[in-house]
């Protein structure tokens, strides 16, 4: 992928090196010391400041003895792929509906994307309005004569996670319709030409030929969905406080409280680790057959 | 040694009293009261301060001190301290206190002869670790109280309870009568409160010290507890689709008369003032529920980190003695809605609820409360226990004591 | 897509739209059932996403006993703009009574020198990554990637460390830093893909010429470079202006950003809740970030298409 094909002696690079030094402090520095400090303190026990206590694996024996920690996971899982699918799928769907050269394209993709200019903490407050099961959505529609309609995502522990999963979707998929539509542009003209010529149906073109071609911007897009669903916080907080009882709670929730609320450092350090050994395992193999290895064409 | 005879420099300072305005030292103040009868109280306290010839700095944050106490730490620990900070007192500031980070107050509370003045002399025990003092405490709260709205009862046909057992016995006419039995927000400080209360008055004070106090985890899945888990049972039920999570929307339910009552700390009351109720007359409070009447002795208090600047460490002095001074005590706690921390103030001001509050107080009928017995640590656990108990039915109470013994087994 | 031809001219009479007028002759199958369903899915779909922002701006200019009893969805009786006055510039946070304008300008002097810094390190991390590779570069650009992935929270106490270690907690330019370190994966990957899909031959003419590294990314990517700098000031500054828990660990009170203001007003725990002057408060703290949007909608659109498509 390197353009510069120059032996690369330290010399000639130097420059190059010494531009990188912030994103090399910053790999080194932050991410991957802050990390190994995190999982060297996940076995001490810790409690409001770290201290060198060690305590050997028994935080991580606590954290998969605890209720909430499991239902965390569970909730991360059913958000995470929820949200993935939806938001690609809606935020593709969404963009191939204004591709088609369409009137208002402007408004529209104005309209689809500036939920994502508000935070999340905006965006669960207002979806928590909505929801209220007494003057939200439920509300409205009993007071218009329909009075046995139930919608009450926020205080019924089986489905609170898809309330979150409505206001997450709202909040995020603009900015991947955006990221699409931006990647279907860059489809040449000559391809549904030549599609069309060949008599293949729009869907298939869209299917087969399309979306394969999209690839560049499907990675981009899922690791700022991914990496989003991973830290998914603010909006819980906001919206449902990982409410009713524990019913909606997410790892970094877990991570939070037990630091600070519960001023317990170790469990949280070994609930991060937990998460950080996760997202390793996924995505350093992928990361590196994307972004180390050989140019793709 | 130096910073020795600084104090005692300084102390000598505060006990001359503060006629002339000394050089004005700006002290920044940070603490989580935001609602309006809070900062109307946190006023007083500035006004005060400011009256020495000092300037209180407000660092107010908001989304109570599960929001705020992390910020205050890590201020604290990363080495830009305030002047003065609010916390819970008991072990919540315990291990910036250990670290040396939390300025030692012992020199002027013998000066001042705070172990007199401060009533009950628990409270000071909760600024207390190691023979030294390192907070002053401003007021008291106490957990243990049931709210009740008389209009709810009168629609449903039934007189005001006496006492819990006499509410759970009216629970099926409230409920009848469309009105909500029981309130209890989804903040799940709110659950694991109403729980200890519960343990406290149905159980009694020395279940309450023996599970909380003495970590007996046998005691705590044994019988006596498991007639508590019998009480919380039927608060669940009664409290179940209260649909709200703020405690003081809880609380406007009960003003509303759509709910039944509400177990809630004394802070309640200010919620009732606001909306114009008459202690006695719109509603009834009832210490203890009834069953127990003791006052916990939890509460706000002030630390002190250690600071470097001398002219500082001379305003926290003066903010020290002005929060227990007897006109700020009063003025304070009127606005607050708490008790005073010292008996010898006169609250004529008190409403009903109130007064019943200090009666209680006189006759020493004080016990500890969990912000003092617990780590934070096993708190949360607990709170993430009672949340899931109050909001799913279906969680068996057998089970529930199992891991609530398991908690009170690793407390530490 | 498959029929370009018919649908660029079949617009004016779509559903509901027809306020912008008649433009010059138009086929007849306007209504095509195509059409109905395309423009019918899409106003559905945009009612949906402005459902949030109705009620929001309704609710803001009700007073309280109308909000109490009336629906959310009904607009105002009486329109009052009390609340906003209020959100502005007296709702108390603490004993500040002075709402939410003191946190404005805070969030404009954090906004400001974050935006810029970070996009600055991004843009020549990308460039460095893209055009200068050197060895070991892509283990630190994976190591970035994941980074992105660290929940913030976990971060927050190494960082406290680091910067108390290096004197810098509690000040501004400690803030600016963290704001650039956790700007960084993202940016940093939209201005590797963006450097990477430039023409070749400008890179190679350039150093043929003699340019070094400077030169080529002062004088040679930089001018080409307006897209991808749009959508990274459009991130960054919804990013860093909405950000409320670097905002609030990292600073004192005399600097907390907008959001911390905005915070206190809508948590406050005791007392009556004032959804209008809540709605008012959010509006104003994503005013910006929503002006930004709108002003710059298109250049959006064709930055993401430059950074983000050609990897």
């Amino acid at each position: 992928m390197s353009k510069s094909e120059r032996p690369s002696q330290l010399f000639r690079n130097l420059n190059a090196k010494i531009a990188s030094i912030p994103m090399i402090f910053t790999a080194l520095v932050i991410f991957v010391g802050g990390t190994v400090w995190t999982v060297f303190y996940s076995f001490t026990n810790s409690k409001l400041l770290p201290r060198l206590h060690f305590v050997g694996l028994d935080q991580y024996y606590r954290l998969w003895a605890t209720p909430r920690w499991l239902i965390s996971i569970e909730n991360l899982l059913i958000y995470g792929v929820l949200s993935l699918v939806f938001s690609l799928v809606i935020g593709f769907l969404l963009a191939a509906l204004l591709d088609q050269k369409i009137r208002f394209e402007d408004t529209f993709r104005t309209i689809f994307l500036y939920p994502f200019a508000l935070s999340f903490i905006v965006t669960g407050l207002v979806w928590q309005w909505l929801l209220n099961p007494e003057f939200g959505i439920q509300g409205v529609v009993r007071s218009l004569g329909w009075t046995s309609f139930s919608f009450n995502p926020l205080y019924d522990s089986s489905i609170v996670i898809y309330g979150i999963l409505i206001a997450a979707l709202w909040q995020g998929t603009g900015l991947i319709m955006c990221l699409m539509l931006a990647g279907l542009r860059g489809i040449d003209e000559d391809i549904w030409k030549a599609a069309r010529v060949d008599g293949i149906p729009t869907w298939k073109t869209y299917l087969f030929i399309i979306i394969p071609m999209m690839r560049p911007v499907f990675i981009t897009t899922l690791v700022i969905v991914a990496s989003n669903i991973v830290r998914v916080y603010d909006l819980v907080v906001a919206q449902t406080s990982g409410g009713p009882g524990i019913a909606s709670e997410v790892p970094a929730k877990y991570v939070y409280d037990y630091m600070f609320f519960a001023q317990n450092l170790g469990q949280g350090f070994a609930a991060s680790t937990m998460m950080l050994l996760s997202v390793i395992i996924v995505i350093v193999p992928w990361a590196y057959l994307e972004f180390g290895g050989k140019k793709r064409v | 040694m130096r910073y020795q005879l600084m104090t005692a420099a300084l102390a000598a300072t505060v006990a001359l009293q503060f006629a002339g305005p000394a050089a004005a030292t700006d002290l920044e103040v940070t603490h989580w009261w935001t609602s309006g009868g809070e900062a109307a109280a946190v006023a007083e306290l500035a006004k005060a301060f400011d009256a020495t010839g000092n300037h209180w700095v407000d660092g107010a944050i908001a989304g109570s001190g599960g929001t705020a106490r992390p910020i205050m730490i890590s201020r604290i620990t990363g080495g830009d301290p305030m002047g003065a900070t609010q916390f819970n007192h008991g072990r919540q500031a315990e291990e910036l206190v250990q670290a040396g980070l939390m300025r030692d107050l012992t020199d002027l509370a013998t000066k001042e002869k705070w172990t007199e003045i401060v009533q009950p002399k628990s409270l000071l025990d909760g600024c207390t670790l190691d023979g030294k003092i390192y907070c002053v405490p401003v007021n008291i709260h106490s957990w243990q109280w049931l709210w009740l709205s008389n209009a709810a009862f009168e629609k449903a046909g039934v007189p005001v309870p006496k006492n819990w057992n006499e509410y759970v016995a009216a629970a099926p006419a409230l409920e009848k009568a469309g009105i909500q039995p029981l309130a209890v927000g989804g903040q799940p400080w709110q659950a694991s409160g109403a729980f200890d209360v519960l343990l406290a008055a149905v159980g009694g004070t020395d279940a309450f010290l023996k599970v909380y106090k003495d970590k007996d985890a046998e005691f705590a899945a044994g019988p006596e507890v498991a007639k508590v888990f019998k009480a919380a049972d039927d608060a669940r039920k009664m409290a179940k689709n209260t649909n709200v999570q703020d405690w003081n929307q809880a609380t406007n339910l009960v003003i509303t008369g759509k709910a039944g009552g509400q177990i809630m700390g004394d802070w309640a009351q200010g919620e009732f003032q606001v909306a114009g109720q008459v202690a006695g007359k719109d509603y009834t409070c009832l210490p203890g529920l009834g069953l127990n009447e003791m006052i916990a002795t939890g509460g706000d208090a002030f630390y002190f980190p250690l600071l470097k600047d001398p002219e500082k460490s001379k305003a926290q002095e003066v903010l020290a003695h002005t929060l227990l001074d007897p006109k700020t005590q009063v003025a304070f706690n009127l606005k607050k809605g708490s008790l005073p921390v010292r008996g010898d103030v006169d609250l004529k001001a008190a409403n009903d609820c109130m007064k019943k509050g200090l009666e209680i107080l006189a006759k020493g009928n004080v016990m500890p409360w969990t912000d003092q017995l617990l780590s934070q640590d096993t708190q949360k656990q607990k709170e993430d226990l009672f949340s899931e108990f109050f909001a799913k039915q279906d969680m068996t109470v057998e089970d529930a004591q199992k891991r609530f013994a398991a908690i009170v087994g690793s407390a530490d | 897509m498959s029929d370009h031809a018919v649908s660029l001219p079949a617009i004016a009479g779509a559903g509901g739209l027809e306020a912008y007028g008649p433009s010059g002759p138009k086929p007849r199958h306007t209504f095509s059932r195509r059409n109905i369903f395309l423009y019918g899915t899409l106003i559905v779909v945009a009612l949906y996403y402005l459902l949030p922002l109705y009620v929001m701006v309704v609710t803001s200019l009700k007073g309280m006993p109308e909000i109490r009893l009336g629906n959310i969805f009904s607009p105002p009786m009486e329109i009052t703009f009390e609340p906003w006055v209020k959100a502005w510039s007296s709702a108390c946070t603490g004993l500040n009574c002075d709402g939410l304008s003191r946190g404005f300008w805070n969030s404009v002097r954090i906004t400001i020198p974050s935006v810029i810094l970070s996009i600055a390190l991004a843009s020549v991390n990308g460039y460095a990554l893209a055009n200068w590779r050197f060895k070991g570069a892509d283990t630190f650009f994976i190591i970035l990637i994941v980074g992105a992935f660290i929940p913030y929270q976990v971060m927050i106490y190494p960082i406290v460390i680091i910067l108390r270690e290096v004197g810098l907690y509690g000040s501004l330019s400690g803030l600016v830093i963290v704001h650039s370190i956790f700007g960084m994966p993202i940016l940093t990957l939209l201005f590797r893909n963006y450097f990477t899909s430039m023409p070749e031959e400008l890179f190679r003419a350039a150093r043929v010429d003699g340019a070094g590294f400077w030169g080529i990314y002062f004088r040679i990517m930089l001018p080409m470079s307006l897209p991808i700098f749009v959508v990274a000031i459009i991130l960054q500054v919804t990013g860093i202006w909405n950000d409320f828990l670097f905002g609030v660990v990292y600073t004192r009170p005399d600097t907390y950003p907008m959001t911390v203001q905005l915070n206190n007003i809508v948590n406050s725990v005791q007392g009556v809740k004032e959804y209008n002057v809540n709605m008012a408060a959010t509006i104003l703290t994503g005013l910006v970030p929503l002006i930004v949007y709108f002003l710059s909608g298109k250049l959006f659109v064709r930055g993401i298409a430059a950074g983000a498509v050609k990897g």
